[in-house]
Order: C-alpha cells, then structure tokens, then sequence
C-alpha cells in the first residue's frame, strides 16, 4: 500500500510538470524510481524503458512498467492514472482559452521558450538510459549506430529494436 | 505522432490539417504525455467529457495490457541471461533512439542560438547532479521565457 500511495503522488505531481511530453519526464522517473524509492536497478530502469520503446502506443507506458514492477496490477494502474489524470484534466479545461488566445505574441513566447528545456530533457534521457544499459564497447557501438540511423536513415524504429535484440542474443552487447 | 497526423487529418479526416497544429501546439506546450493530451482534446471536441474519457481509454487500453503482460514476463523470466542479453541489445537501441530525437529536436534551437544554454542547464542538473525537476523547471522556465522574448519573440 505505501508503494501505492507513493506512485500516486509522485507520478501525479509529474504529470502536472511533464512539459514536452513522456520522453523528458525519464530523468524525474529515474530519479523517483532508482534513487529515491529504490524500487529498481538502474539497469533494470533501462530495460523497462527498452521494453517501453518496443510497445506500440504512446511512451507514456514506461510509468505503467515501473507500477508494475514495483507494486504489480494495482501498481501498474495507479501509475498510468496518476500520470495520464492530473494533465488531461488541466488540458481538457483549458482547451477553450487557447483556442482564444490562438495567435498572440506572448503565447508564442512562451512555446518558444519551453523548447530548449524540452530538448535538454529528451538529451538527459537518452544519457541516463546508456548510462544504465551501455557496459560494453559493442553497446556504446549500437547506440551511437541508432543515433546515425535515425538521424540519416528512414528506417522504422521498431527494425531497429528487433536488430538490437538479435544482436543482443548474439552475445554483442 | 507522424502517423497519428496522417490517420486523424488524411484518412478519417476529424480535423483540418491546421486545426491538428493548432491543438497539437497546446498538447506539446503543456504538461503530460502529447498524444494523450491529443485525445483527450479530440474526444472533448466531438462529445465532451464523456468522448476525452473514452478517447483516453481508446489510447491506453492495448498499449497498459501489453506493458502488463511484459513486465509480467519480465518478472518472470527477466533473471535468465538469454532474456538479460536481448534486454540489453534492445537498451541499446532505445538510448539511440532518445538521444537521435533529442537532436533532432535540438536543431529547431539554432534559430534561437542564446536558447542553448537552458538546454544544457537542465541536462546538467537533472543527469549530472540529479536535482529533482520541479524547482529546476520553476527555476529556469521563467528566464528562458524571459530570453525568448528579450531576444527572439519581440521585445518583453
């Protein structure tokens, strides 16, 4: 029940401060979950943010991996509720208003300036996630290689995952 | 995102391409995971509360059974080194594909060159010295407002 009620207010007063979406919010959940609460290795962070990229569907579902790990079923919905309710409920007031303020120049400030702290956040994931997973030369190859692919190539993130597992299997990483 | 674009405006044709910015503005700009934000908008347009709810349950569903089902196994079999060396393949990739995006995303600052420096206060302090995000976010989203509009949005 403590891990219940922990994940609901953390997660919950994340979800009010996940500016840029799940991918900058990974940094905060590692720190909730590894440091904080221990309720995993920072390996096993890693691998639940891998599983988490491998599923179809909003990312959002690494909070329901960490609910499960840490506190089973109840923990799993606890987790996806207080991330997904505390916003949705603010986005769903507050829709109206920026429909009004479409256009003006202090909105576009504002979309301008949470930018860089959004994609200093995304950098810090990436950074915390091979800290945690990359041990070894072949790892640290394979990530710079997605790096490349991604940026240079058109290949669908989900070959990619599945060309990291078999390498993974081959005893690579 | 890119694909929900293309089956929300060009197949079902729920909204105009530039209503689809527009709103997809405000679910990047605030809190909360964007495309749950996106439904929740979608689902409160055609039928209010009771369309963002189950809109948001539309989403959510498949994917929270998958993750349970997974992590189930993981629980399960996570110990076994087969499992442990596809996980660590898979991680990886994951670490590459985060950080491409975040470069990806980095490209947009160069217009707002003055911009950079936020991005790498907050990597610094919530990856090197692991201060929480809350007070780092309050801290620094007003002066990087402040900048944006000092330099780059027309003068505060």
């Amino acid at each position: 029940m403590k891990e219940i009620t922990e994940i609901l207010l953390e997660f919950g007063a994340l979800s009010l401060v996940a500016f840029g979406g799940a991918g900058t919010v990974l940094p905060e959940l590692h720190r909730i979950a590894v440091e904080t609460h221990h309720w995993m290795s920072d390996a096993t962070f890693s691998y639940l943010v891998a599983i988490s990229q491998a599923i179809p569907g909003p990312n959002v579902i690494i909070v329901t991996l960490i609910g499960w790990h840490t506190a089973g079923l109840a923990g799993a919905l606890a987790a996806t509720v207080a991330m997904c309710a505390p916003s949705s409920l603010l986005i769903f007031i507050l829709m109206h208003f920026w429909e009004k303020i479409r256009g003006t120049r202090w909105r576009l400030t504002i979309q301008t300036g949470i930018v860089p702290l959004a994609v200093g956040l995304v950098l810090a994931s990436g950074f915390i996630v091979t800290r945690g997973a990359d041990k070894s030369l072949g790892a640290f190859a394979i990530t710079a290689a997605t790096v490349l692919i991604v940026l240079y190539g058109k290949l669908n993130p989900l070959w990619l995952i599945g060309i990291g597992a078999i390498f993974g299997l081959a005893g690579l990483v | 995102m890119s694909w929900a674009r293309s089956a929300i405006v060009d197949e079902l044709r729920w909204l105009s391409s530039e209503e689809f910015t527009t709103l997809f503005g405000l679910c990047q700009f605030m809190p909360g995971p964007n495309i749950v934000n996106l439904s929740v908008c979608i689902g409160n347009r055609f039928q209010g509360a009771s369309g963002a709810a189950i809109s948001l349950l539309g989403l959510l569903f498949a994917p929270v059974v998958i993750a349970v089902t997974l992590g189930a196994l993981y629980g399960r079999f996570g110990d076994l080194p087969a499992i442990q060396a596809v996980l660590r393949g898979i991680a990886a990739v994951a670490a590459g594909l985060i950080i491409a995006m975040g470069l990806r995303m980095a490209a947009d600052l160069l217009k707002w060159p003055l911009l950079i420096i936020f991005s790498v206060a907050i990597l610094w302090a919530v990856a090197f010295l692991h201060w929480p995000l809350l007070p780092v976010m309050l801290a620094l989203a007003p002066l990087s407002i402040w900048v944006a509009a000092r330099f780059y949005c027309g003068g505060a």
